[in-house]
């Protein structure tokens, strides 16, 4: 586990050119801020230049704080972060690109791009903020919503099956899977820092409470409708990965294993293609 | 095709290619689509040749998407699609127009609503201006020739650098799959028109603070200086949230960046139009089908000229009031069921007496049709 940087140190140093910026647009109790906060520690730590790191985010609610960090940023529309970035990555290989997508940005509306950037095996970092919900749209359930939760659009019950997010990046083609939890910020800054290190596309999921309109509908799947009760359930319910896999499906029932699920070698989509440019003006 | 001009045959679709080679594109990005294929096929062989980077995304949202992203790495970005992959592009032509990406989009038209039919169209004429909700400003270019297919790629990608808009490419079935020989110019030759740059240093850099031109200065990424690009409504900074004044003032330099320069925009031909009672308005292909058809009514003794508009959007509304205070009569010829028509007759203020030819088959419209029509309203 790396040191903790000051966040206060990080920030100033990113805050220097963009006016305007607002930390904290959440609500109370929101795990965004960590989430945010992981990721501005993680780059901080990797010492990448901040000019070349490019950060992309959709539409969605407990990312949308990643608005506030310092670096180059498109705010794309609901679902395409993963387009912009292929593009941006395929004709700038150079750059540190990450998007910040939420679950229903990520895995339904931009579910198509998402597996398409796993299958190319891009080299990308997808930070998915997994709430369990459209909070943004005020409590709809969303691919990750459980089955049996409550929602504004599912008054009596979610019939949908949820996603697992990261048995879809890693079935889908992704080379380095991981999850954390806004309980476990510090290792997220770790598991965060791995991913935009990884050669590949990298997805981190990271489970990030949503009291407001996930809590106060489902007081009874998460230990209660708080953030601190939230987050409490992920302290006591996850299971570190190395560990879960040593465990019966009985035993893993309402656990949630976090960690790095996949870290391999595959060839890299954007050096794949510029070497085929290369060899091809070595033959002319 | 280095140095020297020279002679070539090549197909509409083809020529698009090798006009955004030569006026700089790097990066394509597309989907399979009849009856723009040959886009998508020619951008593959020939992007690696010349450094540039191309990729065949899943589907036409992410192909615009890519093409945005490419242009905010610094790329002259462009793509090709028809009809149904104009319509899942729409959310990006919107998002591209508020967060002011230059970008290209080759619409090669085919007939029909949904999933219509692969043969000729001029439909999209007003999908090409209104396809995106929030009714801004865009550019579109009707090409009525192979060589015009190559220029009017070079101005499409020169006009959505200059005015960080992204601008359409009206070009149908029939003309991407025509041939014709054309003259190519050195490509080194061609104009090429760059985004505007920051000249001020990164710590007073704002995304959207635009100078008189109404065009704001694109900063490159990798660099100090730092972009707040953002679909939303937002301030010069790129700040979501802006009070009503910087939302109208947003709204309005993003109408005003172009039709303040419409001098550098609107292209018209007009031929045989001095002393014409009769003028036929007609774009793209099916103009190609009116020239042929004003010289035939000519041969008769009928004062007929022609316009063709090269710009469809903006509207060269100004251009058309004046032909309708000239003629008596205007024939609109479009190979659909009646859309310019609609800002013909808007322009024209009653000042001549509009009439409409369409054609809206997949066929492409003769010049006789066009010829009857020019007739009909002799007598009527």
């Amino acid at each position: 586990m790396g040191k903790l940087t000051p966040l206060s140190e990080i920030l100033e140093r990113q805050y220097s050119f963009v006016p305007g910026a607002v930390l904290g647009t959440g609500c109370a109790g929101c795990g965004g801020g960590i989430v945010t906060q992981a990721l501005a520690r993680a780059i901080d730590r990797i010492h990448i230049s901040q000019d070349n790191v490019f950060i992309i985010l959709g539409v969605q609610c407990s990312g949308t704080q990643a608005a506030a960090l310092g670096y180059s940023m498109l705010n794309g529309l609901h679902g395409r972060p993963l387009g912009y970035a292929t593009g941006l990555k395929l004709f700038r290989p150079e750059l540190t690109v990450i998007t910040v997508q939420g679950d229903g940005d990520a895995v339904s509306i931009g579910g198509n791009h998402f597996i398409h950037a796993a299958r190319r095996n891009i080299d990308i970092t997808t930070i998915i903020c997994n709430n369990f919900i459209y909070a943004r749209t005020g409590g709809q359930f969303s691919p990750t919503t459980p089955t049996g939760a409550h929602a504004t659009s599912a008054p009596y019950g979610v019939i949908d099956r949820p996603f697992d997010v990261c048995k879809l990046a890693e079935a889908a083609g992704a080379t380095f899977v991981a999850r954390g939890t806004s309980y476990h910020a510090i290792e997220l800054v770790d598991i965060i820092e791995k991913a935009i290190l990884h050669r590949g596309y990298s997805v981190v999921e990271v489970l990030a409470q949503c009291p407001t309109s996930f809590g106060r509908q489902n007081r009874d799947i998460m230990g209660g409708g708080s953030g601190v009760e939230m987050m409490k359930w992920m302290r006591d319910n996850a299971i570190g990965i190395d560990k879960a896999r040593k465990m019966s499906n009985k035993e893993l029932k309402g656990k949630i294993p976090i960690g790095v699920f996949v870290d391999r070698k595959a060839p890299e989509y954007t050096e794949e293609y510029w070497n085929t440019v290369k060899r091809l003006q070595e033959v002319k | 095709m280095k140095k020297t001009e020279r002679k070539i045959l090549l197909q509409g679709n083809e020529a698009v290619v090798e006009g955004a080679i030569a006026a700089g594109i790097r990066f394509f990005a597309g989907y399979p689509i009849t009856p723009a294929s040959e886009i998508l096929e020619g951008f593959a062989l020939r992007m690696p040749q010349v450094g540039g980077a191309f990729i065949q995304m899943e589907d036409e949202i992410s192909a615009l998407s890519a093409v945005i992203g490419a242009s905010i790495g610094g790329a002259k970005a462009i793509t090709a699609t028809s009809g149904p992959g104009m319509s899942l592009m729409s959310e990006n032509i919107g998002l591209a127009i508020v967060e002011e990406i230059p970008c290209v989009i080759v619409d090669v038209q085919r007939v029909g609503p949904g999933s219509g039919m692969i043969f000729t169209s001029q439909g999209d004429a007003m999908y090409a201006k209104w396809g995106t909700p929030g009714g801004n400003e865009i550019i579109a270019l009707a090409p009525s020739s192979v060589k015009e297919c190559f220029d009017l790629t070079v101005k499409a990608v020169n006009l959505s650098e200059r005015f960080r808009v992204p601008v359409t490419l009206l070009s149908d079935a029939h003309l991407g799959h025509m041939r014709e020989v054309i003259d190519v110019v050195d490509y080194e030759q061609i104009e090429k028109v760059d985004r505007p740059k920051p000249t001020c240093p990164p710590e007073k850099y704002l995304t959207y603070d635009a100078d008189e031109s109404g065009v704001p200065a694109m900063a490159d990424v990798g660099t100090a200086y730092r972009s707040r690009l953002t679909p939303y409504l937002h301030d010069k900074g790129g700040v979501y949230g802006p009070s009503p004044e910087e939302r109208r003032f947003l709204i309005h330099r993003l109408h005003h960046k172009i039709l303040d320069h419409l001098d550098e925009i609107l292209m018209v031909e007009q031929t045989m139009v001095e002393d014409a009672r009769i003028a036929v308005f007609a774009y793209g292909i099916c103009a190609r089908s009116a020239k042929a058809a004003v010289k035939a009514a000519r041969a008769k003794g009928i004062k007929v000229g022609l316009f063709r508009p090269i710009t469809l959007w903006p509207f060269p509304t100004e251009a058309v009031s004046k032909l309708a205070q000239q003629v008596d009569r205007i024939v609109v010829a479009e190979m659909n069921c009646g859309q310019l028509v609609l800002e013909v007759e808007r322009a024209s203020k009653g000042e001549a007496r509009v009439s409409f030819v369409g054609q809206d088959d997949g066929i492409l419209m003769t010049p006789e049709k066009i010829l009857a029509t020019i007739e009909e309203d002799l007598n009527g």
